[in-house]
């Protein structure tokens, strides 16, 4: 597949990390969350291990810093309610530049943003790595419910489809000569919402009419197994291997 | 079998006999269809609008219950019991190829009716590549289906049943939608593949290009049965049955194969 059909969170490429099977890429992304979730928020120097993990990761993938810095814009509302926390949670008072802040809160802000940004950074590197399909396939074979992973999959398939009609809705608005402005207009949006939901719906029904036809009984038959050897694993379990280890020395130091 | 006899009769593709149905609100769409289609036929269902021609096209693969009559399909009725093998081998396109492609890729589209019915590996992969390569699309694979034309994405919906190697394939609607270079393709490649055809249609053209006999449902009974030229000239009959040829088209301008 071209780089070109590829949903826009993939970024073709044809690295270690790329080729590594997605579901061992999953289980390391989501060990190494876990990792950094649990290290003691005091340890900072652990904090910037982690970053160092990551950016190497980054590296192997030849993610470009500036590419993997704008995908983290993601988390921007989360920084908004972090940088709160100093001035609304009670406690110690200090002063920070003149302004008095709550050192607990502090620690809090802190805690939110280094975990999650290297929880975000994580997660932006394997949607860069893998393709969307493969992420299912991987999924799948994590034996998460057949059923989540159906859902998940006509998301993907249908999400192109229900924003095209969503567009064509608007343009046939706006023809009318509508704009929504304010307040009063609120209904006809409300009206287009419920418009979208009952043609989705009909879709559905169109859909699963199409499938039951074609032998449809509940079960999506598996024709694409994902495996992954020995040292593929291995090669995906180092970054949480290596997190865990700063992670133990964080709780002993 | 019978020792005697080694050529017997094929047994047609298609046989509905006396098929009625109401939906469930009363409203009757069906009052006693007959259609037989031989094997290896093509033929056009013609109707206006409202006529019941999705309804008995529903009937044919046992989405709908026949209120009464019978469906048979190369001789197997179409029964709960059947249910499975009635559906491997009656493959109905539908007319929105958005419905019909739901996989994440157009392989995985066109292998999941064979998949279903327990096909795997290289078989599995086998029969995938002999549809799309049917179809002409082979090149396109890996390609989600939404990233196709709409000509391309019709074709693609062929070949997902195609693959099933069905003893029937059902068009509805086959040309809707299409610009006339899609519409010729799909008709060379409607016409390439040996396979018995019912097609529903309003396109009357497409129907005289491709399919040497038609039959005309109207108010839920087949009220005509003929070759298509016949019936297309036939303009009391044509009026009585709200179908109308497009402006300056003359069947009787054309030469047709003969069935």
């Amino acid at each position: 597949m071209g780089s070109g059909h590829a949903h826009r969170l993939y970024r073709h490429g044809h690295s270690p990390v790329h080729a590594l099977p997605p579901h061992c890429k999953l289980a390391a992304v989501l060990c190494f969350v876990v990792v950094v979730v649990s290290t003691p928020r005091e340890a900072v120097w652990a904090f910037a291990l982690y970053a160092l993990l990551i950016a190497a990761v980054a590296a192997v993938a030849r993610i470009p810093p500036g590419f993997l810095l704008k995908r983290l814009a993601i988390e921007v509302p989360f920084v908004a309610f972090a940088v709160l926390m100093p001035f609304v949670v009670p406690g110690e008072q200090a002063e920070l530049l003149g302004v008095p802040v709550s050192v607990p809160g502090l620690w809090g802000a802190w805690n939110v943003l280094a975990k999650g940004t290297l929880g975000v950074a994580a997660s932006v590197i394997l949607a860069s790595t893998t393709e969307l399909r493969a992420l299912l396939l991987g999924l799948q074979r994590l034996k998460l419910p057949p059923l989540l992973v159906q859902i998940a999959a006509f998301m993907i398939r249908y999400g192109d489809v229900v924003t095209d009609e969503l567009r064509r809705m608007s343009v046939a608005r706006r023809s009318r000569g509508f704009e929504a402005r304010g307040v009063r207009h609120w209904g006809v949006l409300a009206r287009t919402a419920g418009a979208l939901f009952i043609r989705s719906y009909e879709r559905g029904e169109r859909v699963h009419l199409a499938m039951v036809s074609r032998g449809y009984t509940g079960t999506m038959p598996v024709t694409d197994e994902v495996t992954a050897s020995r040292a593929q694993w291995a090669h995906a379990a180092a970054l949480p291997a290596l997190a865990l280890v700063v992670c133990l020395l964080g709780w002993t130091l | 079998m019978d020792p005697v006899n080694l050529h017997p009769a094929p047994v047609p593709s298609l046989e509905v006999s006396g098929l009625a149905y109401a939906y469930p609100d009363g409203h009757q769409a069906l009052f006693g269809v007959d259609l037989t289609v031989a094997r290896g036929e093509r033929v056009a269902l013609l109707g206006p609008n409202g006529a019941g021609k999705t309804t008995l096209v529903l009937h044919l693969n046992g989405i709908l219950d026949a209120g009464a009559g019978t469906v048979r399909v190369a001789g197997l009725p179409v029964e709960k019991r059947h249910l499975a093998e009635i559906r491997r081998r009656v493959g109905i396109v539908f007319q929105d190829p958005d419905d019909q492609l739901f996989m994440p890729t157009v392989r995985e589209d066109v292998a999941f009716g064979p998949a279903t019915a327990g096909l795997r590996g290289p078989e599995l992969e086998e029969r995938v590549m002999t549809a799309l390569r049917r179809v002409g699309m082979e090149e396109y694979a890996a390609r989600p289906p939404h990233h196709l034309s709409f000509g391309q994405r019709r074709r693609v919906a062929v070949a997902t049943v195609l693959a099933m190697e069905p003893e029937i394939l059902v068009l509805d609607e086959p040309s809707s939608n299409l610009d006339p270079a899609s519409r010729r393709e799909l008709a060379d490649i409607l016409r390439s593949l040996d396979v018995t055809v019912l097609m529903v249609t309003h396109d009357l053209p497409y129907a005289l290009e491709l399919c040497p006999r038609a039959v005309i449902l109207s108010e839920g009974v087949i009220a005509a049965d003929d070759r298509t030229q016949d019936l297309l000239c036939d303009d009391a009959l044509m009026r009585g049955h709200r179908l109308e040829l497009p402006f300056g088209f003359d069947p009787r301008s054309v030469s047709v194969p003969r069935p």
